[in-house]
């Protein structure tokens, strides 16, 4: 069987997607047996992907600057790109803030809360930019698989990737397809 | 005088959107080092409005490596709000879950992100350094990895539904009973997992005593410490009082909850998007203290399980009594917590009450605020909300685990960046010490953004004028 090259990335999210790629258990092992190979992910050393990655994973909504940098990197690095967790396939609970103008977000978190004595807004060139509206991937690059749930379901995950790597096309029906 | 900048960043941004500014003297020596944690996401913003009982579905979507955590904070406010005392099968269930979720978070930490290190070694080539070389370096060990994680995760999932966000805990208990199938196969395991973690203990232990003297120089200094326990002092991961240690350990003070606006108050520092909390009556600086394993293990007297208990007096003879200091001791001490943990379970599934199915009291909100507080895998985990009469959110405030570490964290990063960094000749050997300061404290950096496993990472030196004249990269 052929190599895959899997790679990965999270932006604006809570990482529980990638928890649901480790909830595979013993058939992450098995997948990667098969032929999956993890290219650049949270879980291994390598900085930005191989050039002829097969699949890139995009944990997370797109929510600042460096976000659209690193999901733009992955579509030129990718043959396909999964969008895997609502964050990513419509942008998910991050998108809340959206209907808070970006000040008043940043004055009750730094300023106002109960516990902050003498706050501020940090404002440190090192810190990256927030965008005025936290997007799903969609609208920044073209994604070609969504697998949906708040996490997805590992079964879910597990079906997807072992399509591709037995060079089909994955669907999700039934208990794959759970808007949880 | 100018100084001279190392950048140390993670490239990719994504890998809990951390870096290092290290500022060099002239003669290549370290002056001053800066851990920036950059995210910022706004959950006690725009929470506001929302019906309190959402709020323990909603903020566990904070962090997806301790979600339970933040499902039973924020649970335990909205009891607060209601008024009520939960059943006592409530307490028992939702703590079985905080075990649960210890036992997976814990356990992935140490062999699957800090492991690497200590099995391959701080020096192995890093193509190989992380969890893929771990599998082909000694694939039984990983396998046991795979194993404690997925059982941790398991307790969540036969208890609560759902491995990732249940909506098992709600204002004023939880939403099932536990099913007789369920607590037997929970029982099974707790045996073999117990042995696997001991292996685990024997690496770490075994690390210690080769290392030792790096273990007691490595990001070592002194602290506050603060943890939760119980009324006797041992060790308490659910419901218990909040104890805090000065840096000689001595308890300073120990406080319910409900009081922990007069005991921290956290401070902004412009590079970064992470606050700083302290401990109020001593101020800032003085009043800075470190959670998670090691602060909660120098705040015990003991621990209340046997087989936990046994390593506890090993670990309080690190350092002759005195507390703990070195930041390397962080993964012993989680491995003596996820034996207690485990032990713990073994306790709540015995207690006769367990299988009780009345589960839930109900109420209407009756008070205007609510307090929730557990020892999350990485340190205390506050969440307070205020609400109107019909119990819809006014604000909120959360103090979040890895929260109280950063101080720490960036302290640990100075002590090793100017322990091991010789601004002259940069080495990729030196990069992963940096690493591995941050690592020790098992960030999680989604609850402020999280970083899992290794941060691929470049250091750039640049002179005084801007000109970048040294750099090293680890692809």
């Amino acid at each position: 069987m052929k190599k895959i090259k899997v790679a990965s990335i999270w932006c604006e999210s809570c990482s529980g997607c990638h928890m649901s790629i480790l909830d595979m258990d013993e058939r992450l092992v098995e997948l990667i047996n098969k032929g999956l190979e993890l290219n650049a992910t949270p879980i291994t050393d390598l900085k930005v992907p191989d050039d002829d990655t097969d699949i890139g994973i995009i944990e997370g909504a797109v929510a600042t600057d460096h976000h659209e940098e690193e999901v733009k990197m992955m579509r030129e690095k990718c043959k396909f790109i999964v969008a895997i967790g609502d964050c990513a396939v419509f942008g998910g609970i991050v998108t809340m803030r959206n209907y808070v103008p970006l000040n008043e977000l940043l004055k009750r978190g730094y300023i106002e809360t109960e516990s902050t004595v003498d706050g501020k807004i940090p404002t440190s060139p090192e810190l990256g930019k927030h965008l005025p509206k936290v997007k799903a991937v969609n609208e920044v690059i073209k994604v070609d698989y969504y697998i949906p749930g708040c996490p997805p379901s590992a079964d879910a995950i597990y079906h997807v990737l072992k399509e591709i790597l037995e060079g089909k096309t994955p669907v999700l029906t039934g208990e794959l397809l759970k808007y949880e | 005088m100018d100084k001279k900048k190392i950048t140390i960043s993670p490239v990719t941004r994504i890998e809990g959107h951390a870096r290092v500014t290290i500022f060099l003297n002239d003669d290549g020596k370290v002056d001053e080092a800066y851990l920036h944690i950059d995210q910022f996401r706004g959950f006690e913003k725009f929470s506001e409005g929302r019906y309190f009982a959402e709020m323990p579905v909603i903020t566990p979507r904070i962090c997806g490596i301790c979600p339970i955590s933040h499902h039973l904070a924020s649970a335990k406010a909205t009891d607060d709000i209601l008024g009520v005392e939960i059943p006592k099968v409530a307490k028992l269930l939702r703590e079985l879950i905080h075990m649960g979720q210890i036992i997976q978070s814990h356990s992935m930490h140490f062999f699957e992100l800090a492991g690497p290190d200590l099995i391959l070694g701080w020096d192995a080539d890093p193509r190989i350094r992380n969890v893929v070389g771990l599998i082909q370096a000694n694939p039984e060990l990983a396998l046991k990895a795979v194993k404690l994680r997925k059982y941790g995760q398991r307790i969540i999932e036969l208890v609560a539904g759902r491995r990732i966000h249940p909506t098992f805990a709600i204002p004023g208990g939880v939403n099932q009973a536990l099913s007789e199938e369920a607590r037997d196969e929970i029982l099974s395991g707790i045996d073999e997992m117990i042995s696997y973690i001991q292996e685990g203990i024997k690496i770490a232990l075994d690390f210690i005593e080769k290392n030792k003297e790096l273990c007691d120089k490595f990001a070592s200094f002194p602290s506050g410490y603060m943890g939760l326990v119980k009324e006797d002092g041992s060790l308490e991961l659910y419901d218990g009082k909040i104890r805090f240690m000065d840096k000689f350990g001595n308890v300073v003070k120990e406080f319910k909850e409900k009081y922990y606006l007069k005991y921290i108050g956290e401070r902004v520092e412009d590079w970064s998007y992470l606050k700083f909390p302290y401990y109020k009556p001593f101020g800032w600086p003085e009043g800075v203290y470190r959670v998670g394993p090691l602060g909660r293990l120098n705040a015990s007297d003991k621990i209340s399980t046997p087989l936990a208990n046994e390593e506890f007096k090993k670990y309080k003879e690190m350092d002759n009594g005195k507390p703990v200091e070195g930041s390397i001791y962080y993964h012993y001490a989680r491995l003596i917590e996820t034996i207690y943990a485990l032990e713990r379970a073994r306790e709540i599934l015995e207690d006769p009450e367990v299988m009780s199915k009345d589960t839930f009291v109900t109420g209407k909100p009756t008070n205007e605020e609510g307090i929730g507080v557990v020892e999350a895998p990485r340190g205390t985990l506050i969440h307070h909300y205020w609400v109107d009469e019909k119990g819809t959110i006014e604000k909120v405030n959360l103090i979040v685990s890895t929260g109280h570490n950063n101080w720490a964290m960036s302290k640990a990063v100075e002590l090793v960046a100017k322990g091991f960094i010789d601004g002259k000749n940069l080495t990729e050997g030196m990069l992963n010490r940096v690493e591995g300061a941050i690592r020790c404290y098992d960030p999680c950096l989604s609850c402020s953004t999280h970083a899992i496993g290794k941060m691929p990472i470049v250091i750039e030196l640049y002179d005084s004028k801007g000109n970048l004249i040294n750099f090293v990269k680890r692809d």
